[in-house]
């Protein structure tokens, strides 16, 4: 399908035709609104693929195709969603590159079925870990395409799990994507973690409280290193900006539309879009933040303030600049609406 | 046992003196040795006292999650078909928690084994029951003597399991028959079918036995309640 320039497809097809691109040879899932299509579109690639009983069992799955050298990957949403934190933190722990496409649903509980970005600290922190995964939330399909390629590759190149958080609006909607813009990608190849050469006996339980610390120890400090080369992010109209606004995912392009609007009418507004949550650019939001003149940070997103937390969080506490929200749990954000929310700001 | 105390290859051995464990071990890895499998098999681990072997056997081993070794062992396979998949499991890790992925492994036949060692506890965390504790037996979470029904694994697997999947019990004091039926396990797997051993193991430690009464234990109460052979 490289071949073909330009297409027009639906964030499922997107999803499906990065993964055959990226060399995932299986597919393990459970079915679940909004992430049926990748399921049956993967069934329908002819690659290997398991319908479970459960996504307890689609996330062990992926773990031991994994670790037996094969690229492999699962999709859900919501409740599926917190049934993977399960093997999520054994691959967290094992440091196991599976890959996972989570398109977000409105919760608690079941919710809705299409829309939300209420997973972000789920998919973030979800487990009894610290966080040490890669998580990318794309914009548009485009970018739904290259990072799903990302996760493969990123994973596989330094050993962490990968979770492309995205939600229903962006799987089920159709945009053209033009394929000739990723022909260079190169995929990493897959290794074989339990060798046929070699006898590996590989713990994931420690006895002593010191033995797990250097672990942990370990695998932060490898999380820190490897920040530099896989966050990213995008921003706009910073360069004079008063006011930041901070969004993510399908909110971060309605948030762009925002700035070009309100930079028309002459408002000092900028853009920063993180595009990977974990690990998050933080230094690159202090450098926006400290040496610019921004006075105030508005972040902008459908939950209760979870990319908030996450910003607070991360930013250099001698940054001074006041917080505002524009938060509509479960619901999505028009541009008007963010216009009308900074024309009200008072600095 | 003095065979409890180091492993076959030279490790500190950490079950309790007297359990039944190693005996499965030392069974496996002898029907490993004489099939020429020890490079092809690959050992998961369920967490119980089963994680005890992660650095047992010469042969590649790593632990999972409670309840999750079966599913795991499944990807696994898939991803490995020459590799002997074997999930190595403790009866509260396999019929409770683990019970959902085990069935539906047994009902889509998948082609792994699956080694259950019934101890009628869970061992690992200070012996409380399980599904396969004996009416009147007690335990921390039944100190008046468990009063539930038991469940029997293999036989309600083997309603569900294909025709050409092989599903037996035994137990660690007969040799002979672990090593029949570990044999006929790996050729079912070889043939590409779902396979399923329980033992009936000891666990002095949690029954609260010594010497000869774990045998006893084992040969009057637990084999009277689970039928020893295989499911037909
Ligand atoms: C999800 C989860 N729940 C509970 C535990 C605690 N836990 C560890 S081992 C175990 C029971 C093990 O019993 P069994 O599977 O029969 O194995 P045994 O120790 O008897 O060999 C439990 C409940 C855990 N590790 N993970
Ligand atoms: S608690 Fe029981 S099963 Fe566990 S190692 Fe000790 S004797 Fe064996
Ligand atoms: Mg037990």
């Amino acid at each position: 399908m490289q071949n073909n320039k330009k297409q027009f497809l639906t964030g499922h097809e997107v999803v499906v035709q990065a993964a055959l691109d990226a060399g995932a040879e299986s597919m393990f899932g459970y079915p679940i609104t909004p992430t049926c299509e990748i399921l049956s579109g993967w069934f329908e690639s002819g690659k290997k693929c398991l319908q479970t009983e459960d996504e307890i069992a689609a996330g062990f799955g992926v773990c031991g195709a994994v670790l037996a050298g094969e690229k492999s990957f699962t999709a859900s949403s919501g409740p599926g969603h917190i049934l993977l934190q399960d093997s999520f933190s054994m691959a967290e722990a094992m440091r196991l590159p599976v890959v996972l496409i989570v398109g977000q649903r409105g919760g608690p509980s079941s919710g809705t079925v299409i829309y939300s970005q209420q997973e972000v600290i789920l998919a973030c922190f979800g487990g009894n870990g610290e966080g040490m995964r890669l998580v990318y939330s794309p914009s548009n399909l485009s970018e739904l395409y290259l990072l799903t390629r990302r996760a493969f590759n990123e994973a596989w190149k330094y050993r962490y799990p990968a979770i492309v958080l995205t939600d229903g609006y962006t799987l089920k909607i159709r945009q053209n994507v033009d394929f000739d813009q990723f022909k260079k990608i190169e995929n990493i190849p897959p290794i074989s973690l339990i060798p046929e050469n070699k006898i590996v006996h590989w713990p994931n339980i420690y006895t002593a409280e010191e033995e797990l610390n250097i672990v942990l120890e370990n695998t932060k400090n490898d999380f820190e290193n490897i920040a530099k080369e896989i966050v990213s992010f995008e921003s706009k109209e910073i360069e004079d900006a008063e006011i930041l606004l901070i969004a993510h995912g399908i909110v971060g392009a309605v948030t762009k539309i925002a700035v070009e609007e309100l930079r028309k009418q002459n408002i000092k507004v900028g853009l920063f879009r993180p595009i990977t949550l974990r690990p998050f650019p933080k230094q690159e939001l202090d450098k926006i933040c400290g040496w610019k003149k921004i006075k105030k940070i508005v972040v902008v997103e459908s939950s209760f303030g979870q990319l908030a937390r996450i910003v607070r969080d991360q930013l250099a506490p001698e940054i001074d600049a006041s917080f505002d929200y524009l938060q509509k749990p479960g619901l999505g954000i028009e541009p008007e609406e963010v216009i009308e929310f900074v024309k009200n700001i008072k600095i | 046992m003095s065979e409890n105390l180091t492993t076959p290859i030279g490790r500190q051995a950490k079950f309790c003196p007297g359990c039944g464990h190693p005996i499965v071990l030392m069974m496996l890895q002898r029907i490993l040795k004489q099939h020429n499998l020890e490079a092809q098999a690959v050992l998961g681990l369920d967490i119980g006292c089963s994680l005890l072997a992660w650095n047992y056997l010469p042969i590649n081993t790593f632990q999972t999650h409670h309840g999750r070794v079966v599913p795991t062992m499944v990807g696994f396979k898939r991803a490995r078909k020459n590799s002997l998949a074997i999930a190595y499991v403790g009866d509260g890790g396999a019929y409770a928690i683990g019970w959902q992925s085990l069935f539906h492994a047994a009902l889509r036949d998948e082609p792994v084994l699956v080694i259950v060692v019934n101890n009628t506890v869970y061992g690992m965390t200070g012996g409380q029951s399980a599904p396969t504790t004996l009416s009147g037996q007690k335990t921390p979470t039944s100190p008046d003597g468990f009063t539930g029904n038991t469940m029997y694994g293999p036989e309600i697997l083997h309603q569900v399991s294909n025709p050409e999947a092989f599903i037996a019990r035994t137990a660690v004091n007969d040799p002979k028959q672990m090593l029949d039926f570990l044999d006929k396990a790996i050729k079912t797997q070889q043939a590409g079918h779902f396979a399923l051993i329980e033992f009936l193991s000891f666990c002095p430690t949690n029954w609260r036995t010594k010497g000869i009464d774990t045998v006893k234990f084992l040969e009057e109460r637990l084999k009277s309640v689970f039928k020893v052979g295989e499911i037909k």
